[in-house]
């Protein structure tokens, strides 16, 4: 089974590194950007194909390392 | 005195902390981040400085999963001290020896340069060879040293004096230009709530020759080898 963990900064924590594309995008002259937030993608690969069990491990995965939810938040998206 | 000082793949301050602490008169031993306990003995814990895990996926978060990192929360959970320096801050605060976060400096640069410290207390196991008030002149070297924590920690760490250190200027003014990353208040270094773990992104065992710029950072050492500054 694949899932897709999607991280991205807690709404209210700066983003210099957002910022710095957003300024990148207007210099570019990519017009209507209002806001960028750099977030992380993992595309993880699991050996079972039960979604309840992965789901699990994959919580587990991000609460204890792939996320730090003192900034981050996650999302886990479960692929057939 | 007897310190552990803890290296992970991607440390490279282990070797100027040690002989900082050996300069101060400490018994130093090496642990590697896959023991899963500490040398016998072990008083002081120290998280050295360096690109652990070349900081892949944030800066700190993998060698704070590391095996040893069970011995240093037993150790830290019993009083134990615990020294985190640079990289070794942000290894502890993803370890959950300290609270908070350090990220992105918030100009996006890596700051590299000597840089002033106020001194915040000094009547800490770390601090107490310093004056009240004393402003340090020591060297700063990172990408990620932005401390941030939400609202409610800050004010922990205000109100009860966990603080150790803000970034000023040469007078000890506390001001926007003189913080190099952007943290929350000033923030260079902070304290656990029982004062035993220090977590600091600047250097202070670059300072202690004068030959290599500076004797402001010997104070650190010579505080946890219990020598208290004379009058």
């Amino acid at each position: 089974m694949k899932a897709r963990v999607t991280v991205t900064l807690k709404t209210g924590v700066l983003d210099p590194q957002g910022k710095a594309i957003e300024g990148a995008l207007a210099s570019l002259g990519v017009d209507g950007v209002s806001s960028v937030r750099q977030g992380k993608v993992f595309d993880i690969e699991l050996s079972g194909n039960d979604q309840a069990s992965a789901h699990a491990a994959l919580t587990t995965a991000c609460e204890k390392l792939l996320a730090n939810t003192v900034i981050e938040n996650y999302r886990i998206d479960l692929m057939a | 005195m007897r310190a552990a000082v803890i290296t992970f793949p991607g440390s490279n301050r282990e070797g100027d902390v040690a002989r900082a602490l050996k300069q101060a008169g400490a018994a130093v031993v090496h642990a590697w981040h896959a023991d899963t306990a500490l040398p016998g003995g072990t008083d002081l814990v120290v998280l050295p400085g360096g690109f652990s895990y070349g900081d892949y996926l944030r800066t700190g978060a993998i060698a704070a999963r590391a095996p040893i990192m069970d011995a240093v929360r037993s150790h830290s959970a019993r009083g134990g001290l615990v020294l985190a320096i640079c990289n070794g801050f942000q290894i502890a605060c993803e370890a959950g020896l300290l609270p908070g976060v350090l990220v992105r400096n918030a100009n996006l640069r890596f700051a590299c340069k000597r840089q002033h410290l106020k001194v915040e207390r000094c009547d800490t196991a770390f601090t107490r060879a310093y004056a009240p008030g004393q402003v340090i002149d020591v060297c700063i070297a990172h990408g990620e040293g932005n401390y941030i924590c939400d609202a409610g920690t800050l004010a922990r760490l205000e109100n009860n004096g966990l603080v150790a250190f803000r970034y000023c200027d040469a007078e000890g003014q506390v001001t926007m230009a003189a913080n190099p990353n952007g943290s929350l208040n000033g923030i260079a270094g902070i304290y656990s709530e029982s004062l035993n773990v220090l977590g600091m992104m600047p250097h202070p065992e670059n300072l202690i020759e004068h030959l290599t710029g500076g004797i402001d950072g010997k104070g650190l050492f010579d505080s946890l080898l219990g020598r208290i500054r004379a009058a």
